[in-house]
């Protein structure tokens, strides 16, 4: 500690040492956090239902898509990414995935909603399998934090099912 | 090589310096010089006070829910810290060690080397 730029040095080093174990600390803390969240997904309409040209199956419905995410949030939170995904059995692969919608909550107070929308992604099948199939609809969430590990997880919804012929 | 330098070097390698021996008394310290004891407790109240202010702002940041609020608490604190240890206080120099006055120096001679024997061969 001999000079103005020794101190200098050790100071902003330390702190920045020091800071470095604060956010490590903040990160752990969210594994206190237990979350209790809520979805539900209703489909209002299945708008077209058709084979395109290529030979696979395309489907075009309107969700209505309500959730209670707010015990999601921790002090460390900085937003939360969702979406909603179909997930379903074929002869050809043991699990599709197909993702329909997804947003980002910036704050708590957002995290309680509900909206009304089609789908913002095609929902395009690898084939033509998806007539009278039934299919889950997963809500996923990622809770981004400001610092340190991200958590995922997610609800699923089973119990929907595609009409038996085009439409 | 500057005095600067050259002192900054000295003291690395573990020889008390002080820029003050260059100055006349009446000059501000423009070197910010501490002497031995200020130096151990600048840095003890460095290591102090960071810590001091880091739990505070974490535990202000947890209680409040607010990520900011640690970070604000947290910077204020650095910079605090950083007003109080980093320029020489007057506290910082209370224990000065002055260089030994040349008359005073002439009343203790230094201890003469004797030459001793050429050694024979090692011992066993």
């Amino acid at each position: 500690m001999h000079s103005f730029g020794h101190r200098l040095n050790g100071l902003l080093t330390f702190s920045v040492t020091i800071l470095a174990i604060m956010c490590a600390i903040a990160s752990l803390s969210d594994n206190l956090n237990t979350p209790s969240p809520t979805a539900e997904i209703k489909i209002m309409n299945i708008n077209w239902f058709q084979k395109q040209p290529q030979g696979n199956d395309e489907v075009s419905l309107t969700m209505n898509i309500s959730a209670d995410l707010q015990s999601l949030f921790t002090w460390n939170t900085k937003q939360l990414f969702i979406f909603v995904a179909a997930e379903y059995e074929t002869p050809k692969n043991s699990l599709n995935q197909v993702s329909l919608w997804d947003a980002i909550i910036p704050a708590k107070e957002h995290a309680k909603f509900w909206i009304h929308t089609s789908n913002k992604y095609r929902f395009v099948d690898q084939g033509n399998n998806l007539r009278g199939k039934k299919f889950n609809l997963t809500l996923h969430w990622h809770v981004m934090p400001k610092t340190g590990k991200m958590f995922a997880d997610k609800i699923v919804m089973a119990g929907y099912s595609f009409p038996e012929e085009y439409r | 090589m500057s005095y600067f330098t050259q002192n900054s070097l000295l003291s690395f390698l573990g020889y008390p310096v002080s820029l003050q021996t260059f100055l006349p008394l009446s000059a501000p310290s423009l070197h910010f010089t501490m002497d031995w004891q200020g130096q151990k407790l600048a840095e003890q109240i460095m290591q102090i006070m960071l810590l001091v202010f880091a739990v505070t702002a974490f535990v202000a940041g947890y209680v409040l829910g607010s990520f900011q609020m640690m970070v604000l608490v947290y910077a204020g604190g650095v910079t605090l810290t950083g007003l109080i240890t980093i320029p020489n206080w007057p506290f910082f120099n209370r224990h000065p060690l002055n260089w030994l006055d040349p008359s005073e120096a002439e009343k203790h001679p230094k201890p003469q080397v004797t030459v001793s024997s050429k050694k024979k061969g090692f011992k066993r």
